[in-house]
This record gives structure tokens, C-alpha cells and sequence, in this order.
């Protein structure tokens, strides 16, 4: 067997790459597949406590690179699926505890057994973002329709692609329908535009995922939450089903359109 | 006044963020910072001025961009030509 290495990445921070990956990764176990979680983003962990397993870290990736433990010891199971397994970030060292090389020689060694490894990268532009992109075979950009976030991504798409990681796709995160509505806000297309990549997909801006992030359950498990109905979308479409970009309208009807564009 | 803005289409926020965006990218893409392009605009009038008499304060040297490709575009409204 031989997975395949994803790397999220966004260049600015507080996008929600953390979150994506989480989602990403509980939505793939949810099909059924043996995936692997790993926090490249040493220093400033928390892919554990959006996953609910910061209580069971033994070992940590800086350990698993220095070959201070076997990478089966450093693999923490999910409480909820056992085909998906977290490899946490090191808290307490710096960015360069780890190579590339180490980097390309774990994702080696993990695509023996998962089929899919997610790589959760740190925002910017220096050695971590080496170090994450080291071993991916793809990278997913996540950003938010804000200025400051676009550009950073182009410029990521950008290194990705020096990076020989040549189709990077997007996902656009945080839309909010009432303000695209209004013309305050870009839209899909406005940023599809900007940054010309193919589009992986679009979550909308739902409290549910801060819910789902206080309690340690990725928002994907939630049949009712909407910004876990998207990623169940970009899981099918990173499994190659053909899912369209669902509809950030909630209310569809004539009346209700009508009462909006007179600002009712 | 929503009711009246709505009949206004573009007043939002966003047509000046894709308008910034699309700007600052330009830059960053052809790493070509504003300070740059004010020196290549002051090298230019000095050249310029040898065998025109020009009108600085109306001209205007920019970069544009066109299917992901910088493009100098450089408007410069000549006065009279020095003979």
C-alpha cells in the first residue's frame, strides 16, 4: 500500500488550517480510511486539542525524527475511529529541531501504512513551512476572503510551486453569505480569480466550528453543522467524486429574496 | 438607506479589496516594489526631458497586470517637443 502525503498550508496564520486538517482527516477515517494526522507546526501544537487528544501525548515528532521512539509509539489513536492516528507536534522545541530530510524520510515510512497523511504546516515562509511541504506529494492553500489572506496565499501558491508541489488546491474558508450578499465581502469567484488555482472548496463561517472546537470533535461528525456538510464535500472531492460547491444561501425562496433586497 | 445603497450595486467594501488586492499582487508577482517603480519614474522624466518638454504632475507609470503577466504602462503627456 502507498498513500498519498497532503500538506494544508495558508501562509498567514488563523485562517483555519488546523481546523481543516482536523476535518479533512476525520472525514477520510469516516470513509474508512487508515489516516495518519501530523503537526508540523513544532512549538505551537494544537492539531491535539482540535482533535480532543491533547491527554494521551507520550511522544512527539521531534522524538520520532531523532529516532528517539519508534513511529508507532508516537502514533496516538483517535478516541472515535480507529483508522485515524495523530502524530503530535513537539511544545517545547524550535522550528528547526527537524530537516526536510527527516520530514521526507516519516512520510516514506507512513505511506507503507495509511493511505493518507495530512500534514498540518505553521503560517509563514520559513523552516517550518520547509519542513512541512518537505514530504507532500500534494498541498491544499486555505484561506479566508480577506485581503491580507490572499495575498499571503498567492504568495505560498507561489513557494509552493518552487517546491515542485505544481497543482496546489483551494479552499476558501469563513465566507459569509449576508455579507457577499451586501458586496462587503469577496466572493468565490473574486478570489477563485485572483489566485487562479483549482478550487478544492468553500466552508461558510458557522459558530458550530468553535463548538466543535471547545469540545475536542471535528465539525465534520456534525450532520447538522454547515461547515461540516463542506468538508464532507472536500473529502469526496479529494476522493475524486464530482460534488458541487453547495449553495451558501439558506433561504431560497421568492419571498424571502424579495424581502431582502428591500433591506427588510 | 439598505434599500437605498442596494440600488447603488457597488458600494460594498469588496470592489475595494479585489481593486487593492489585485494591485498588490501585481508587486508582489513581479517583485517589483512602489519604491522601485518611483525611481524607474524619476529616471525616466530625466531621460524624457532631454528631447521633450513633459508634464510630470499628469504623468503616470504603473504596473498592470494581464493573464498573470506584469506589464509597464507608462502615460506620459508630452507639453512640446525640444528641438
Amino acid at each position: 500500500m502507498s498513500g498519498k502525503s497532503i500538506v494544508v498550508t495558508s501562509g498567514k496564520g488563523g485562517v483555519g488550517k488546523t481546523t481543516t486538517v482536523a476535518n479533512i482527516g476525520t472525514g477520510l477515517a469516516l470513509r474508512g480510511k487508515r489516516v495518519v494526522l501530523l503537526d508540523a507546526d513544532i512549538g505551537l501544537r494544537n492539531l491535539d486539542v482540535v482533535m480532543g487528544l491533547e491527554n494521551r501525548i507520550v511522544f512527539d515528532l521531534v522524538a520520532v525524527c531523532e529516532k528517539k521512539c519508534k513511529i508507532r509509539q508516537a502514533l496516538i489513536k483517535d478516541k472515535r475511529f480507529e483508522n485515524l492516528y495523530l502524530i503530535p507536534a513537539a511544545q517545547t522545541r524550535e522550528k528547526d529541531a527537524v530537516t526536510p530530510a527527516q520530514m521526507k524520510e516519516l512520510c516514506d515510512e507512513l505511506r507503507k501504512e495509511f493511505d493518507y497523511i495530512i500534514i498540518d504546516c505553521p503560517a509563514g515562509i520559513e523552516q517550518g513551512f520547509k519542513n512541512a511541504v518537505a514530504g507532500a506529494d500534494e498541498a491544499i492553500v486555505v484561506t479566508t476572503p480577506e485581503v491580507s489572506a490572499v495575498r499571503d496565499a498567492d504568495r505560498i501558491i507561489g513557494l509552493l510551486q518552487a517546491n515542485e508541489l505544481y497543482e496546489p488546491r483551494l479552499v476558501i474558508n469563513r465566507i459569509r453569505p449576508e455579507m457577499v450578499r451586501k458586496g462587503d465581502m469577496m466572493d468565490i469567484e473574486d478570489v477563485n480569480d485572483i489566485l487562479a488555482i483549482s478550487l478544492l472548496g468553500v466552508i461558510p463561517d458557522d459558530e458550530m466550528i468553535i463548538i466543535s472546537t471547545n469540545k475536542g470533535e471535528p465539525a465534520v461528525m456534525d450532520k447538522n453543522s454547515r461547515a461540516g456538510e463542506a468538508y464532507r464535500n472536500v473529502v469526496a472531492r479529494l476522493e475524486g467524486e464530482d460534488v458541487p460547491i453547495m449553495s451558501l444561501d439558506n433561504n431560497h425562496s421568492v419571498f424571502q429574496r424579495i424581502k431582502r433586497w428591500i433591506g427588510m | 438607506m439598505d434599500f437605498l445603497s442596494r440600488l447603488f450595486r457597488d458600494s460594498g467594501s469588496k470592489e475595494a479589496a479585489v481593486e487593492r488586492l489585485r494591485l498588490v499582487l501585481v508587486h508582489d508577482r513581479a517583485q517589483v516594489s512602489p519604491g522601485l517603480l518611483e525611481t524607474l519614474k524619476e529616471e525616466l522624466i530625466q531621460v524624457i526631458s532631454k528631447y521633450m518638454d513633459i508634464d510630470e504632475k499628469g504623468m503616470v507609470v504603473q504596473l498592470n497586470s494581464s493573464d498573470q503577466r506584469a506589464t509597464l504602462m507608462a502615460n506620459i503627456p508630452v507639453r512640446r517637443v525640444k528641438r
